[in-house]
């Protein structure tokens, strides 16, 4: 076949891992994976955290992390085995034939460079194109990413442009030496919703322009859906379905596809508000120390025992702010809170221990909210101890009951945190919250740092205990897929305001007001096509821009 | 477990050193200040080392110079720990004026030159080995309070702190549970390098005659009371100059190894 660009075959990828207390040892992350892409296509990877495909990604470079072989297999690039070639021949392979987007640009760019300097980099070093062309070049990329003021923003440093300007950034710098191959790995997954579709749709189109293949790498069937043209489905370093887009997202075989594809399956029927709310949220306005600004602007909001009010918004609206306020860490400069019938004192020294037992918090990264040193049961332990006095086989009863509330069972008391997985420390994180026997848990962005399937999991379980133990949960998060799922009343917030406040169905119905619109339009729909339907029809521009 | 060929030559030595500081009276063939030869004498079979200058057993001197030596050392390190450590934890977790204050303090303490300090100290204090251990410790205590603080500053910020101070701990938890055991590998390295400082202190305070007060020995000491005889060509003095260096290795070495195994224990960071 002429137009055969890559070809892989059985490969192997090998790493060495090292377990606490046990002897360093060898294992097969990647056990021999095969697919073809022919000039001018995608292929998307998909997967969970730990399923190889950024690993396979960058073995199309022949290129291995640190700690990571590639033991076996063929990797063929414009006829070439590439794991076979001398280092000379590797060399002008990577940015020159294939190149790499990373998750992150602002980690990946060297913020002492301009951006033009380094988007010319791998074009120039390579001889493909002089100097000046190459900056030509550039600023006709910069313009097709739909970058403002192309001509310039060459000039500027890293930290001069917003985050998804920034991705762009480096999708130019990818495209720049005129590559055959673009890696893409996860080149929106930290970016905001509404700015997270600019950026897609610049990708997509600058495949199309250019002509070049692409390998997009992402957690997210829905977003893959929308650019590529071919699916590979892996776990744990197999492939468990390749088809092309259309047979994956419409008639998956495989059963692990299936999950994937109608994940946030859960049902939750809104409940009526209460009479009394347990936290009451009035006018409150804050700022931080030493800034001349407002993050929050008269927020208003009510929440009922037993019930889940959503606080969505994108990064920057002030949703963690919220809870800094309500929680103590930040006393606000004006409004009250009111707390299962009495005034919280603004700042946390304040409180009574009856008011830090109440309102407890459940943090985004789980790995960070425990303490590395402490077991398990300690970590559990000790809210039992410090707001209950428990103590001995009592203590560890309840800790057990706990674990079994949070589905986690017998054998985990002894163990630290970095012997769980991220959906384990998640649990534990939960529980220790629950030990407490609060009115209300914040959680903030619980399942963000999650895989799909694993934050299912979470949230069902935070579902069911909040029918179990009576508990309102005040939920901030960026996913409006999370929102649907289990909110029972929704404030969207935007530059330090609640503009939209009611309950789920209000909330979500028409007619929206546009930055709801805007942000509700932005959530990837596991349908072909979505992508060019939603750019079609906003009306406002998102806030990266 | 295996200990590295490295780690266990270290542990060897520091274990010979620390034992025969020990149990230096049953050990030393001699007594401490009892003058059994002529000056200068050979090695021989009476006197492993020779003697000293007014006709000291060498080796005896160096056994109880050594035990004055780890002694002083090893209570001054601690007591530096103790308190640049507990300080910094508690500059950190406070913040603003304490921080300021305590920072600042340390600040002037570390802008003079501490062997300079020391000196004018002693020079107008009672020069026992309590003053010295105190003026030791405290003086090198700043080195420590800057690392503690800023570690636990790093510490500081961690979610599971901020969930300890939202479930309403008191500082002493804060302090003491949930940083000191994170900040346990990096201050466990600098133990070992305080004590060897500690060590080459106290050494030079002798030598220049503030520190440890004759009759009773200390490696400095020793070096000083027998420096003249190296332009006769007599060695008496490189033997504790031997000793302090090789002291200093093996702690180094030890330090070392301990560093990098308390990071990679269960939960540990990095």
């Amino acid at each position: 076949m002429s137009d055969q660009l890559l070809k892989v075959r059985g490969l192997k990828i090998g790493a060495t891992v090292y377990p606490p207390g046990e002897k360093p040892h060898d294992i097969e992350i990647v056990h021999g994976v095969d697919f073809d892409l022919a000039k001018g296509q995608v292929l998307g990877l998909i997967g969970e955290s730990g399923a190889g495909k950024s690993t396979i990604g960058l073995a199309t470079m022949a290129y291995g992390r640190g700690g990571v072989e590639i033991t076996g297999g063929e990797v063929w690039v414009n006829g070439r085995d590439i794991l076979k070639s001398g280092l000379k021949d590797v060399r002008s392979l990577r940015g020159g034939e294939v190149t790499y987007v990373s998750q992150s640009a602002a980690a990946s760019f060297n913020p002492a460079k301009k951006i033009m300097d380094q988007v010319v980099e791998a074009a120039v070093e390579h001889g493909k194109f002089s100097r000046k062309d190459a900056e030509e070049r550039a600023r006709v990329l910069f313009a097709k990413l739909g970058l403002p003021d192309p001509d310039n923003i060459g000039s500027r440093f890293p930290h001069q442009v917003s985050g998804g300007q920034l991705q762009r950034c480096m999708t130019a710098l990818a495209l720049c030496p005129e590559p055959d191959l673009v890696v893409f790995d996860e080149p929106t997954t930290a970016l905001d919703v509404t700015t997270q579709i600019d950026v897609l749709m610049a990708i997509k189109e600058a495949i199309r322009d250019t002509g070049v293949a692409a390998l997009y790498i992402t957690h997210d069937l829905a977003v893959v859906a929308q650019v590529s043209d071919d699916i590979m489905v892996l776990k744990m370093g197999e492939t468990v379905e390749y088809g092309t887009t259309d047979q994956i997202i419409n008639t998956p075989k495989e059963e692990y596809t299936q999950a994937l594809v109608s994940v946030r399956s859960i049902d939750h029927e809104e409940k009526l508000p209460g009479i009394e709310p347990v936290l009451k949220v009035q006018n409150i306005t804050a700022r931080y120390k030493g800034t001349n600004f407002d993050v929050l602007h008269d927020v208003s909001v009510d929440l009922f025992p037993g019930q889940t009010l959503a606080v969505v918004g994108e990064s920057g609206s002030g949703k963690s702010t919220l809870a800094r306020v309500i929680t103590g860490l930040l006393p606000p400069s004006s409004g009250r809170i009111d707390f299962a019938g009495r005034t919280l004192s603004p700042d946390l020294a304040g409180r009574s221990r009856e008011d830090l037992r109440e309102l407890q918090m459940i943090y985004q990264m789980a790995d960070v909210a425990m303490n590395p040193r402490q077991t398990v049961g300690t970590i559990i332990g000790r809210p039992l101890e410090f707001y209950f006095g428990l103590r001995g086989s009592e203590k560890q009863k309840r800790i057990q009951e706990l674990l079994d509330e949070i589905e986690l069972g017998d054998g985990f008391q002894d163990r630290y945190p970095a012997e769980l997985s991220g959906g384990q420390k998640q649990r534990v994180c939960i529980a220790r919250a629950l030990a407490a026997k609060p009115k209300l848990i914040i959680c903030d962005e619980v399942t963000s740092a999650l895989d799909p399937l694993v934050a299912d999991g979470i949230l069902k379980l935070l579902l069911n205990l909040q029918k179990i133990e009576d508990v309102a949960y005040l939920f901030i998060t960026h996913d409006l897929a999370t929102v649907r799922a289990i909110a029972d009343s929704i404030a969207v917030m935007y530059q330090g305001r609640v503009v939209r406040y009611g309950s789920k169905t209000d909330v979500l119905t028409p007619p929206f007001d546009d930055y709801t619109d805007l942000l509700l339009s932005s959530v990837p729909e596991m349908k072909l096509g979505w992508l060019e339907e939603v750019i079609a029809n906003r009306k406002m521009e998102s806030a990266g821009n | 477990m295996r200990i590295p060929f490295a780690a266990a030559v270290g542990l060897s030595f520091t274990a010979v050193y620390f034992l025969a500081a020990i149990f230096a009276p049953l050990i030393a063939p001699y007594g401490m200040a009892e003058i059994v030869g002529d000056v200068w004498e050979p090695s021989s079979a009476e006197h492993l080392l020779g003697t000293d200058n007014i006709g000291r057993d060498l080796l005896s001197r160096m056994i109880y110079g050594g035990r004055t030596t780890i002694f002083i050392a090893t209570v001054a390190t601690i007591l530096s720990f103790v308190t640049g450590s507990t300080l910094g934890f508690l500059a950190a977790v406070l913040g603003g004026w304490a921080d300021q204050a305590l920072s600042r303090f340390v600040d002037l303490l570390m802008s003079i030159p501490s062997l300079i300090f020391a000196l004018v100290v002693l020079s107008v204090m009672p020069v026992t080995t309590g003053v010295l251990i105190l003026v030791m410790g405290l003086l090198d205590s700043t080195r420590v309070f800057r690392l503690a603080r800023a570690v636990a500053v790093d510490i500081n910020v961690m979610d599971y702190v901020e969930a300890a101070k939202l479930r309403g701990e008191g500082r002493g938890w804060i302090i003491f549970r949930e940083i000191l055991p994170n900040a346990l590998s990096p201050l466990v390295a600098e133990l070992g390098l305080r004590f060897i400082f500690m060590v080459l202190f106290v050494s030079t305070l002798s030598f220049l005659g503030l520190g440890v007060q004759p009759p009773l020995a200390d490696w400095g000491g020793i070096v000083k009371e027998n420096k003249d005889g190296i332009v006769y060509g007599i060695g008496a003095a490189l033997w504790p100059a031997v000793a302090i260096a090789t002291l200093a290795i093996s702690v180094n070495l030890v330090a070392d190894w301990v560093l990098n195994r308390t990071t990679s224990l269960k939960g540990g960071r990095g």
